[in-house]
């Protein structure tokens, strides 16, 4: 029920993440090197914009806070993008200090495509729309722009907790 | 986890949401794609629901026509991939 498009199939052999910063220096990471990276297993509650939640939900992926590491960067918004032309946009602080993974694994298994696979976005204090599925970068911005679903009425932070579901709320 | 899925419906999806705006039946409208250039029918859209929106996409090339967002006091309508609709009236 919650998709804004077909299901991508994307192969992993070809897959590739990529930091753009705001001065347009570029951090690509292929599958290899993502698998390489130290990953972690963070057990996260989801907020959909729809109101039901999903608690104790269980993931396994890579830090953003690993990503960013040698990333010289001044910004203070962030773009996601993905595979198949979804954005969304966050203040780049919501992306670090432990509260965002690159994931590629979910209940203990492979992220299928239709969960949003091989990678997706996991930011779960923000409401659900904002976990990018199929992600395949971060484009950093000096200024805000809204994304996919922020452009046409959903509200451009999105805190569960303040039910920030609309433009306005 | 059912929040995803590849299930679509076609355009008459949108016949009461458009309705409420145009008060008109727009799905009888025809729409021309910015991406592709096709031109075809609103119902003959691709109608994807993320409610509380709605994604309607083009059936020849995929790309995003339409963009429907419904709250408790507004609607948001984004038509940037639709470069035109041409909306039957009646003959003055
Ligand atoms: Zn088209």
């Amino acid at each position: 029920m919650l998709t804004a498009g077909p299901t991508l199939r994307v192969p992993t052999d070809t897959w590739e993440f990529v930091i753009v910063t705001e001065a347009g220096q570029r951090h690509r990471w292929d599958w290899k090197q993502l698998m390489a990276l130290p990953s972690e297993r963070p057990t996260v509650d989801l907020h959909c914009v729809t109101k039901w939640s999903k608690l104790q939900t269980r993931w396994q992926g890579v830090s953003l806070d690993v990503l960013f590491e040698g990333v010289d960067t001044a910004a203070d918004y962030a773009m996601v993008h993905s595979y198949g032309g979804y954005t969304t946009n966050l203040p780049y602080e919501d992306l670090l200090n432990g509260q965002a993974w690159i994931v590629h694994q979910f209940d203990g298994e492979d992220l299928t495509p239709e969960h949003g696979g091989p990678a997706r976005l996991l930011v779960p204090h923000l409401y659900l729309w904002k976990s990018a599925k199929w992600v395949r970068g971060i484009t950093l911005m000096d200024e805000d722009e809204p994304g996919f679903w922020e452009s046409a009425g959903y509200h451009d932070y999105g805190d569960p907790w303040r039910e920030q579901r609309y433009q306005g709320d | 986890m059912e929040f995803f899925s590849d299930d679509f419906t076609d355009g008459n999806a949108l016949a009461g949401p458009l309705r409420e705006i145009f008060a008109v039946d727009m799905t009888e409208a025809t729409g021309r794609c910015v991406s592709c250039g096709d031109e075809g029918p609103v119902a003959g859209m691709k109608v994807y629901a993320h409610a509380p929106g709605l994604v309607a996409r083009c059936p020849s090339c995929q790309q995003v026509l339409m963009r429907l967002v419904r709250g408790p006091g507004s609607a948001w309508l984004d038509l940037r991939g639709t470069m035109s609709l041409r909306i039957p009236m009646p003959a003055e």
